[in-house]
Order: structure tokens, then C-alpha cells, then sequence
């Protein structure tokens, strides 16, 4: 289980040696993307229309902040800005990781198996940041550099291209050697439910 | 005239502050039981998820921020007494502190319209949102809790229409194969509501009711205080734990609402919060005292 402290955009070397387990910082630029932003992003590649972001220089955050418009600066800033579940982005992240070539997802909760072959085939990882903890991610933002679809999406579905400082620290889900520890725990999860159904039989025995 | 203006500007006053208590504060009885959680982790992995859990919540309730950015989908569960003079305007007095909230705290705009897009307030433009749960009681008090709830945790809940065949015991292993469905996608360690009977809809709510039980509080009815305790210790032998690591606690506390059923029918609701477990509540009396409740 090792700890890197890595700049973005992560190299292809940088995701060679990540294995699950392992703990990162990242610096750099991450751009959040949810549901309908990698729903958005596709079609428009997909129609050959420009983007506004090139999503292979930026690791993606599965993240739809709060966030404050300063008054006095007119500047954007965060309020709040932790992980969300990364699992409703199976469907959009292996066709979203081909197309752009996006080395770093940044989540919570995990992904599956469409996403872990995407990983090993065009050299990505998946990291996951403490759900819920959104202002320790706050905190290590340094900027907010860009927003994009703002008026189309709405403030938690838009792209907010942040640049951060060290931020983790991040558990490596998901390697790019075909490794999935959300996928490996969800395994041992179920087979130990019988375990927990005996518990419930004896007290139920016992009433 | 004048006075009921007054008491207007104070239930929307306190339903701000409620929604603001609710973002930021994470009750004293979660955040308790989640520093044991953490006295208790067994692994390094486990301890560093629950240690920026305690972490979060602790900077959210000193710097009055909301502890995370999904601030939900709102709900008020109002008692309203007999005396109590405003009764049918309540709903949209707790709208306008709604929009407020979300400004003021600030929240995250979450109400979305298939058709009309993000409403930017956290009012349905339909009127659904906020739900409001709504109850009668006598004299002359207005209770007033107000519920922030995250899409991630609401995503896994499970709703189980069972043969009555199942009995009690099918109920309760349909709730454990829920969490072990869940997995980390909800924001372990979680607390578990799970309402038993009634019918489809009752179950739910029931479930959804029994997460405001002060933690460790169990079931009036010592039965069921044994099978709070019994699906508690069965779903922290799974082995997803705080935000799914492998190891350490996966569930904070277990309640479970009972009421009887239709003989054909064993309705059971699952719901699940988030370790962000956000209710705040105050109580305002007819001449407009408002007292919070400890939190």
C-alpha cells in the first residue's frame, strides 16, 4: 500500500505503478463531471462538435459542489465539493475513458466491471475520495479556473474545471490491471451473508 | 393582522436556521456514535475514512458550512397544535424559507424538472418539494423538524413486497441483503430505518421516521428492541465498513418502526442515511417563542 504524492495530468507511467490499495495526493486540474456532463460530453463527440475542455489533460471528479458567487470579485468560489456515487456513471465511463483518454476518475462508492476493463485497456485508475467529506475537498482547491454548461446543466451537473493541492488522499478502486477492490469486497460482502441471516434465524428462534 | 404577520416571519425565520442546523450541524448523538466508530477501527484504511468522516463534520459545525455538498432533498415534519393559529399557510411559509436556505446557507439547488430544469430554489415548481409530513396534536405548540436527505443514500433504499410466508425473520434478511446490496454507494457507516407493515407506502415512511431516533434509542417494545439489536450486529458482520474499505463498522444504529399488515401482504421499507445524518428541530409556541431542540 503505498502513498504517491503526483502531479496532473497523471502519466502513463503514474497509472502503470498505481495498484489497488495504494494512496495518492494529486495537483493540478480536475474538471467535475456527473451524470449528464459525461451524458453531454459523449454526444457531442459523437456529433464531431468541439468541447470545451480537453478532458485527457484533467482527471475527472464524479462531484456536483456548492458553490458561491463572491460578490465584491464576481469570482467563483467553493463552498462545498465532495465525491458523488460514482456507480451511476458505469454507463457512460468506459465509452467516456476511450474517447477522451482521461487517466484519473476521481469518485466514491466504487465502479464495475465495464469500467475496470476500460481501465486496463486504455490505462486509467479510479480513486476514491471520503464520501460526504466536502470540506476537506473544498479545502484543498485553490481555484476555480473555469465553468462550462452552467446555464445548460444547472450548478451540480456543470463542468467546474478546479485547481487543486494535494488532493487525497485518494484510494486507488480501481487499477489499471484489471483490479477492482470495491468489486472484491462487494464478493466477500455476499458470501458472508449467511453469517448474518444466522444471527437473525437464532434470535428469531429464541422470541 | 399584525400579529399573525409577526408569526409568519417567525416559522419562516426558524425554518431557515432549522435548515441551516440541519446542513451544518450533524447531531450530537451521530457524531458520537461515530467517534466510537473510530476509537473502533480495526485497520489503517478504515481508520482514515472514519477519521475524515469526525473530521468534516466537526469543521462543518465550527465554520457553519453544510458538512456535504449533496444538502438533499427537503422535507418538514410538522405537528401542528389545535390552538396553534396558522395552520394551512405553514406550507408555503416553509417554501419561502426554503429559497431563503438556499441562498443564505448556502444549499445546493436540488429540486430538477424532467421538463422545466433545476428550479434553483430546492421548490418543486409542482409543489412536491418540500415534502411535508404532517401531524395533529393538542394545544397550542407548532413542532417543527426539518430533514435534508442525499440522493446517494436514498438511491439504495429498497422497498420489499414479501409473502407473509417469509414472516418477521424474511423481513429482516430482506433488509440485511439490501446493505449488502448498497455496498459503500450510500456513504457508510449508515443508519438503517426499516418500517415493517402497513402497506406500500407505510412501510416507507415508517422507515424513513425511524431515523430520527435519538441513537441507541430502541424500540419501546422489548421484542423488537432485541431484533434492532439482533440486524445490527448481523449487518456489521458484513464486511464493507466505512465508505466500503473492507473492515471496520458498517452501520451506526438500526430502528425499526412496526405496524400491522394486511393478512395477504408483508410490506417492508428499507432506508438508509448517509454517516451525514441531517434533522434539525425547534418548537414554536403561539405567541412566537421558538426553542430549539438540543442537537
Amino acid at each position: 500500500m503505498a502513498i504517491y504524492h503526483l502531479k496532473l495530468p497523471l502519466t502513463g507511467e503514474d497509472v502503470k505503478k498505481l495498484k489497488v490499495g495504494d494512496s495518492i495526493y494529486v495537483s493540478g486540474d480536475v474538471v467535475t463531471a456527473r451524470d449528464d456532463a459525461h451524458k453531454h460530453a459523449l454526444h457531442l463527440k459523437e456529433k464531431g462538435e468541439p468541447l470545451p475542455v480537453d478532458f485527457s489533460k484533467l482527471a475527472i471528479y464524479h462531484c456536483g459542489p456548492i458553490m458561491r458567487k463572491n460578490e465584491e470579485t464576481g469570482e467563483w468560489e467553493v463552498v462545498a465539493a465532495g465525491p458523488t456515487t460514482s456507480s451511476r456513471m458505469e454507463i457512460f465511463q468506459d465509452k467516456f475513458i476511450e474517447a477522451f483518454g482521461t487517466r484519473l476518475i476521481i469518485g466514491k462508492g466504487g465502479m464495475g466491471p465495464r469500467t475496470t476493463v476500460a481501465c486496463a485497456n486504455f490505462g486509467a485508475v479510479y480513486a476514491m475520495f471520503t464520501g460526504g467529506a466536502a470540506l476537506l475537498a473544498a479545502d484543498k482547491v485553490k481555484r476555480v479556473k473555469e465553468v462550462h454548461w452552467l446555464d445548460l446543466l444547472g450548478m451540480p451537473e456543470c463542468l467546474w474545471v478546479l485547481e487543486v493541492e494535494d488532493f487525497g488522499p485518494l484510494l486507488i478502486g480501481i487499477d489499471s490491471h484489471g483490479n477492482n477492490l470495491f468489486e472484491a469486497n462487494a464478493k466477500k460482502t455476499r458470501d458472508t451473508l449467511p453469517q448474518a441471516y444466522q444471527i437473525i434465524e437464532q434470535v428469531m428462534e429464541e422470541q | 393582522m399584525m400579529q399573525t404577520a409577526t408569526l409568519e416571519t417567525i416559522i419562516e425565520d426558524t425554518g431557515v436556521e432549522l435548515l441551516r442546523r440541519a446542513a451544518t450541524s450533524l447531531p450530537k448523538d451521530v457524531f458520537a456514535a461515530l467517534e466510537e466508530i473510530k476509537k473502533e477501527a480495526p485497520t489503517e484504511s478504515a481508520l482514515l475514512q472514519i477519521e475524515n468522516i469526525v473530521t468534516d463534520a466537526r469543521i462543518a459545525r465550527e465554520s457553519s458550512r453544510p458538512m456535504c455538498q449533496d444538502t438533499g432533498i427537503v422535507s418538514f415534519i410538522l405537528t401542528i397544535g389545535d390552538e396553534f393559529p396558522l395552520k394551512s399557510q405553514l406550507k408555503d411559509i416553509l417554501r419561502s424559507a426554503t429559497r431563503r436556505a438556499t441562498k443564505e446557507v448556502p444549499l445546493r439547488p436540488n429540486t430538477v424538472d424532467f421538463f422545466k430544469g433545476n428550479s434553483g430554489d430546492n421548490v418543486d415548481p409542482r409543489g412536491y418539494i418540500p415534502f411535508f409530513y404532517i401531524d395533529l396534536a393538542p394545544g397550542d405548540e407548532l413542532k417543527i423538524t426539518a430533514m435534508t436527505k442525499g440522493g446517494g443514500s436514498s438511491n439504495i433504499a429498497k422497498l420489499g413486497m414479501l409473502k407473509p410466508g417469509v414472516g418477521l425473520e424474511g423481513a429482516l434478511k430482506f433488509a440485511i441483503e439490501a446493505i449488502a446490496d448498497a455496498g459503500p454507494k450510500g456513504c457508510p457507516p449508515y443508519r438503517v430505518g426499516i418500517g415493517i407493515g402497513g402497506g406500500e407506502d407505510i412501510c416507507m415512511i415508517l422507515a424513513k421516521k425511524a431515523l430520527l431516533r435519538p441513537v441507541g434509542k430502541r424500540h419501546d417494545d422489548p421484542k423488537i428492541a432485541k431484533l434492532e439489536e439482533a440486524t445490527m450486529d448481523a449487518m456489521n458482520k458484513l464486511p464493507i465498513g466505512p465508505m466500503g474499505v473492507g473492515s471496520g463498522k458498517t452501520v451506526i444504529d438500526v430502528n425499526i418502526n412496526l405496524a400491522s399488515r394486511h393478512p395477504a401482504s408483508l410490506p417492508v421499507g428499507v432506508v438508509f442515511s448517509c454517516w451525514a445524518l441531517r434533522h434539525a428541530s425547534a418548537i414554536i409556541t403561539k405567541d412566537g417563542t421558538v426553542s430549539y431542540v438540543e442537537y
